[in-house]
């Protein structure tokens, strides 16, 4: 637990950044929301959406909510870290900068260009357009694309310098010499093992989806330059998986900061937490191939390891951050408000929504579930009930917004968290029956299967709005510390 | 089916975790006194609990991993009746044969022609039996024993642009 009045407020600029860095998430959030709303209506029927624009929409939805998640995932973990390195402003507002410009040419791309080609870019689809985007539309998302992760790459190399000078190296970042050596120093706090964590997977991601990003560029204008569709899958998938899993890894430690405060219990890091770390710095890059089990070509091995490294991968999660969440909570005394009572949802969202991921990662169940409504199921749980749950629960922690919750933050908090289950559940069902994923036209069967999610989206829309609200309304009273 | 048994597992796993969320939420705000007792009975549990999820994940690990899809690809065809070519194409798919009788083990070898797709094969009440990728350069053979008559259809498993949720054709299997 940190004692709070011992850390130096952040300077102005850092704050300034911070709170820019949150306040465009809580709006590009809830506009996100909204396309993916769009997107189940016209599913429902309720909506005469034009395929174009549907998948358009789509191409912005995934986009957007991976970045968006990137960039407030980025910010509480730079929030906290600054309590123990010496990070640099600069670049957090360079970061900044490379988004908002990588932002103006994904939706020129989408919205003037007419890419549609999916937030996964999968090649060779974006050299595809069959009329509907030409190669400069492309270009204009892919290089959007690598605009941002450019700026990422900036804010992980000062992380990881922060911490080296600090601690000395990032294995030690990691506590190894406690986990694997006698070490009697105490060892890092949660905040910088989970930082060191992050800046190693998302360091070796980013370069992964540059390297792609650019032999996809090249062969837009130059296709003659023959790149292999299967190595591009490894990579965008590889890249793909590591961002967007590291965006709970970096929110997750407002959970480790934030409910030892609520409950006046520490959160213990011991030889379990800094192995699950450690586990989790490998699992979540050995896991990747369990996108591509329906890729038969792929090496049996790779498929099988896919499987295990699913399975094993729930295990940190589960075992100890869940449970580590349960334990400390557990007859605490705890005051139940909106930071503490939308930290404890996100938790319960994150280990719910690991389920239904780790059944799809065995082999057997992908050969009926994958690419169906089953995958956005567990993912919108994760994300919804439990990524963007925590997010607003520090959003509502560093506007000081604690105490006896309003009545409208209570009805935002059962509206989000009741539509955010209900969207993820419904998802899942159309799964079990079968159901594609990414089709703009649902068959006569399966609407029925999209109108509750419909009202589940606005639900869940209408509480993300609330609480985005309320954070933006409340910026004055945002904390320095 | 195996949706049945992979929704049964994941409702049975979802209630248990929120039976403890709910239980932890609803005792919170009790004053449990010292935590070091706490502590230690949860890690009792969770010491327990790892360790039926290590025995849980060796078994269905060795038994799912007995019997997989890819042996077809592998060039592995005994007992195979028939083999079918399929290639994706930006909306369409090209398909050497579009019948086969009940009882027939088929291999579909699946191509792409332009852009990534996915084949999926949809029974008479759609439900998905199979599916693999459609890559371009690449081919995957995805082995299918038709035990029913009926119309089933090929449908498109993977986004390929603006007409991907039309890429849908039939497939006939007669007594």
């Amino acid at each position: 637990m940190n004692d709070s009045t011992a850390i130096a407020p952040m300077p102005g600029s850092s704050k300034l950044a911070i709170l820019a860095y949150l306040g465009i998430s809580a709006l590009v959030y809830v506009l996100m929301m909204v396309l993916g709303l769009l997107m189940r209506m016209g599913q429902a029927n309720w909506l005469g959406l034009p395929a174009d624009l549907f998948y358009q929409i789509m191409t912005a939805h995934g986009a957007g909510m991976v970045g968006i998640s990137g960039l407030a995932g980025s910010a509480v973990m730079w929030y906290f870290l600054r309590r123990y390195v010496d990070l640099t402003v600069g670049i957090l507002w360079a970061n900044l900068a490379f988004f908002l410009s990588g932002v103006v040419l994904i939706l020129g791309g989408i919205f003037l260009g007419g890419y549609a080609g999916g937030w996964t870019f999968l090649f060779p689809l974006p050299s595809h357009g069959m009329g509907l985007w030409g190669p400069v539309g492309a270009a204009c998302f892919l290089g959007g694309l690598l605009l941002i992760g450019v700026g990422f790459l900036l804010l992980y190399l000062d992380v990881a310098r922060a911490i080296i000078s600090k601690y000395g190296s990032l294995a030690r970042g990691l506590g190894w010499p406690q986990l694997f050596g006698n070490s009697d120093e105490t060892p890092p706090p949660a905040a910088v093992v989970a930082a060191t964590m992050v800046l190693l997977v998302n360091i070796t991601g980013i370069v992964a989806g540059a390297v792609v990003l650019v032999l996809i560029l090249v062969n837009l204008f130059m296709p003659e330059f023959e790149v292999d569709a299967l190595l591009t899958k490894n990579l965008i998938y590889f890249f793909g998986h590591v961002f967007i899993n590291a965006t709970i890894y970096q929110a997750v430690i407002a959970v480790y900061e934030i409910l030892p405060e609520y409950t006046k219990r520490p959160w213990k890091v011991n030889k379990v937490f800094l192995g699950a770390w450690t586990a989790s710095t490998i699992m979540v890059m050995a896991v990747y191939p369990h996108h591509l089990l329906m890729d038969f070509v792929m090496p049996t091995w790779a498929l099988v390891l896919g499987q295990i490294m699913s399975y094993t991968g729930g295990f940190p999660i589960l075992v100890v951050t869940a449970f580590g969440a349960l334990t400390i909570v557990h007859r605490s005394g705890i005051q139940w408000d909106m930071p503490s009572g939308l930290l404890f949802l996100s938790m319960f969202g994150w280990a719910v929504g690991v389920v239904p991921a780790v059944i799809d990662g065995t082999i057997a169940v992908n050969n009926v579930m994958h690419n169906t409504m089953w995958v956005p199921g567990h993912f919108h749980m994760y994300l919804i009930v439990g990524l963007v749950a925590m997010l607003f629960g520090f959003k509502y922690y560093i506007t000081g917004q604690d105490g006896k919750p309003g009545m409208f933050d209570k009805l935002a908090f059962w509206i989000y968290s009741l539509g955010g289950v209900g969207l993820s559940v419904t998802f899942l069902i159309s799964g079990y029956f079968s159901v594609p994923r990414r089709w703009a036209q649902h068959m006569p069967e399966w609407v029925g299967l999209s109108q509750p999610a419909a009202l589940m989206g606005a639900a869940v829309a209408l509480g993300a709005a609330i609480f985005a609200i309320r954070f933006l309304t409340s910026l004055k009273h945002a904390r320095a510390v | 089916m195996i949706q049945d048994t992979v929704l049964v597992v994941t409702l049975v796993l979802m209630g248990a975790i929120v039976a403890a969320f709910l239980f932890v939420a609803i005792n919170a705000k009790n004053d449990g006194g010292e935590y070091a007792p706490i502590q230690g009975r949860a890690y009792a549990i969770r010491s327990k609990l790892f360790w039926v999820l290590v025995v849980a994940g060796v078994l269905i690990t060795t038994v799912t991993t007995l019997d997989l899809p890819y042996a077809a690809t592998r060039g592995e065809m005994a007992g195979v009746d028939k083999q079918i070519d399929i290639n994706g194409k930006q909306w369409y798919w090209e398909i050497a044969d579009t019948s086969a009788k009940v009882g027939e083990t088929v291999v579909f070898n699946v191509s792409a022609g332009d852009v990534t797709h996915g084949l999926g094969v949809y029974d008479q009440d759609m439900r998905i039996i199979g599916q693999t990728q459609a890559m371009p350069g690449y081919a995957n053979s995805l082995k299918l024993t038709f035990d029913k008559p009926g119309n089933y259809k090929l449908m498109c498993m993977e986004y390929c642009g603006v007409a991907h949720h039309a890429m849908v054709s039939d497939f006939t299997v007669t007594e």
